[in-house]
């Protein structure tokens, strides 16, 4: 993965992992509005702490695996 | 077609599905296979030569090819049938994790590992063609093919099952849908685009089956309050003891005795598997150096040991916390109940909300593609340098190989598909599979590792073993079949499982496999030592590791892994 300047398999899965957790926590936020369906222990809020957890990888991932610039 | 008829939990009503995805779900599930083929797109353009399509460029770090290793046996069997397995088991379920995988993982990276990348061959039959002959290679291309498409149609039928009950899908739109996805991004990228898609797999089967087990012992007080329930629940049973039921075939609920376990599932099927079964020995291949070569396993070892975690556990906190019991397939579709393998569905059901359980059911979705596209592109291996170039084109072009290689990958696909409609007349997934296993892979670790280690072992031998120890395992089989009450020559009891009977199968397979091997050896020539260079113990020069300090040395990780192993195994006892 290092002699032909293929970008790292852990920046396309930092990238995915950020986009869920950004969905995760909106639809976490959204269903406190919307009457969505309850789940055993929803009152633990694991959607919110599995998004932010996720959002968190993802960005990190995502930035510290970023394609560089060839020179 | 009667033969074609499908289990009984195909035949649940219109609306009977057990989870409602809402639109966030779907948009989880659809950006999924969006990225996949993505990457496949992406990788295209840099997979142009045979060794790029069939082995990744040989230049895999260790993690990759390690994480690649375990995500392509992530298949069916790990998520849907191992959580079902649990259920009806307990944790005996996780023999085949433990004993029944880290051994021979282990196994593989220490001890085999250097004799596949220092011979540098391409596959495990290329491997037999440089030990032995032509005729070890064509017989072991030929099962390996024929159990490998079997095996994705299995996937392939497990994903559509999840599918049709966790979400309605008419099950051949998604038989399709799924299939075609993975054959467009083996397709395009080869063993490489499979490779970064089951590292991406083996995350998101992570990140969305974690939860289940974390929000589960939160529910049910831990590990304790968890025993403590299934006591409750299921008095007089015992779900949760490692060991400790396995000095009777009557103290359990798998029916099996504990040298079954061992010997069985520890030895032959274990080894066979993930030292000889090409479909994760191929990733292997692909690291970048003999050391990378040997860690991979060894880091795939140490995440399957915590798999159970995501897949036994979950089982077991059904056994806890369902307010029903589930059931075989029969008697569910007779009383409207639930089935043993919609259980690891339904717990993510009553766990996750929107959102999370569309990641959930990504996991599941993941894990059958990741397997589907292990078996794919193992396959296409296998077919164009064991079976096409060694039969029929010796001289074609790398080209010709790699196109050749490409549209083998639409007709594996194709193949499997067929396959996938066979499989919905077994009732039990798992236990055909393991009846696979002890058809071709039994006897095929026999051979390799007596052409490994032992460098008398003849080519007639190695050929002759390989055959009847197939042979032998199917007529077993047919045995058993055709007067059940054979159980107890080949299982030792009349009441053994199919488990059980499977995992004596492969070692009966096993021992003939070794047997005439060594009678046949003893009888013919062997190959002249000075061709065993790079392919037998003993006559290999293997590269000294006393360079490296202790913790950059695959024998310590080792180590580290079977001591941690042995703990987990007295913890459960």
């Amino acid at each position: 993965m290092h002699g032909r300047n293929l970008i790292s398999i852990w920046f396309f899965i930092g990238v995915l992992v950020l986009v869920y957790g950004v969905i995760i926590l909106g639809a976490a936020f959204f269903a406190d509005h919307s009457g969505a369906r309850r789940v055993v222990l929803q009152e633990l809020r694991v959607d919110i702490w599995w998004g932010v957890l996720m959002t968190a990888l993802g960005l990190l991932y995502t930035i510290k695996f970023r394609p560089k610039k060839q020179d | 077609m009667s033969h074609l008829l499908p289990p009984a939990f195909l035949l649940l009503a219109e609306g009977s599905t057990l989870i409602r995805l809402s639109p966030v779900d779907l948009a989880i599930i659809v950006l999924y296979f969006v990225a996949v083929l993505g990457i496949g797109f992406y990788l295209k353009s840099h997979t142009k030569t045979g060794d790029d399509f069939f082995m990744a460029g040989r230049e895999m770090t260790a993690w990759v090819a390690g994480l690649s290793f375990l995500a392509a046996n992530l298949g069916s069997l790990e998520l849907m049938g191992w959580a079902a397995a649990a259920y009806q088991y307990g944790i005996l379920a996780t023999h085949w994790y433990w004993i029944g995988a880290i051994p021979a993982m282990l196994f593989l990276g220490v001890v085999m590992m250097p004799f596949y990348y220092i011979s540098k061959t391409h596959s495990v039959p290329g491997y037999l063609k440089l030990r032995f002959d032509e005729r070890s290679r064509a017989l072991s291309a030929i099962t390996f093919g024929l159990m490998t498409v079997l095996m994705s149609g299995i996937n392939m039928y497990s994903m559509a099952l999840v599918m049709k009950v966790v979400l309605g899908w008419d099950i051949h739109f998604s038989i399709w849908v799924s299939s075609l996805t993975v054959a467009a991004y083996v397709f395009l990228g080869g063993l490489l685009s499979a490779i970064f898609n089951e590292v991406l797999q083996f995350v998101l089967i992570w990140l969305g089956a974690m939860l289940v087990p974390i929000v589960g012992l939160i529910e049910t007080g831990g590990w304790a309050g968890m025993v403590e329930r299934i006591t409750r629940n299921f008095p007089g049973q015992n779900y949760t003891s490692l060991w400790s039921t396995l000095g009777s075939v009557s103290d359990n609920p798998m029916g099996i005795h504990w040298t079954g376990i061992v010997l069985g599932l520890g030895w032959v099927i274990s080894f066979g598997y993930w030292t000889t079964d090409f479909l994760v020995v191929q990733r292997v291949m692909t690291a970048k150096d003999l050391r990378s070569a040997k860690m991979a396993p060894i880091i795939g070892a140490a995440f399957k040991m915590l798999v159970p975690f995501i897949v036994i556990v979950p089982g077991l906190l059904a056994l806890a916390v369902l307010p029903f019991t589930l059931t075989g397939e029969a008697e569910a579709l007779a009383t409207g109940g639930h089935s043993y393998n919609e259980v690891l569905p339904l717990m993510l059901a009553r766990y996750l909300g929107p959102g999370l359980l569309g990641l959930g059911v990504t996991a599941l979705i993941a894990g059958f593609m990741s397997g589907m596209a292990g078996n794919v592109s193992a396959f296409a291996t296998v077919w164009t340098y064991d079976i096409y170039r060694a039969l029929w084109r010796k001289d074609a072009s790398d080209a010709h190989y790699v196109s050749m290689g490409r549209w083998c990958t639409i007709l594996g696909v194709l193949v499997s598909i067929g396959t996938a409609y066979l499989v919905m007349q077994f009732a039990s997934i798992m236990d055909y599979v393991q009846a696979l296993f002890s058809f071709f892979i039994a006897p095929l670790f026999g051979t390799v590792i007596l052409g490994m280690l032992w460098k008398r072992c003849s080519p007639s031998g190695g050929f002759w073993g390989l055959l009847a120890g197939t042979v032998s395992s199917i007529a077993m089989w047919a045995w058993v079949k055709a007067d059940p009450s054979a159980l107890r020559y080949i299982a030792f009891s009349p009441e053994a499982k199919d488990m059980a009977e499977n995992m004596y199968r492969a070692l009966w397979s096993w021992l003939i496999c070794v047997g005439v091997t060594v009678a046949v050896t003893y009888a013919t020539k062997p190959k002249p030592v000075a061709e065993l260079a790079g392919l037998v113990y003993g006559v290999t020069p293997l590269p000294d590791e006393g360079h490296l300090r202790l913790y950059e040395r695959p024998r310590f990780w080792a180590i580290v892994v079977a001591v941690v192993l042995a703990a987990f195994n007295i913890y459960f006892w």
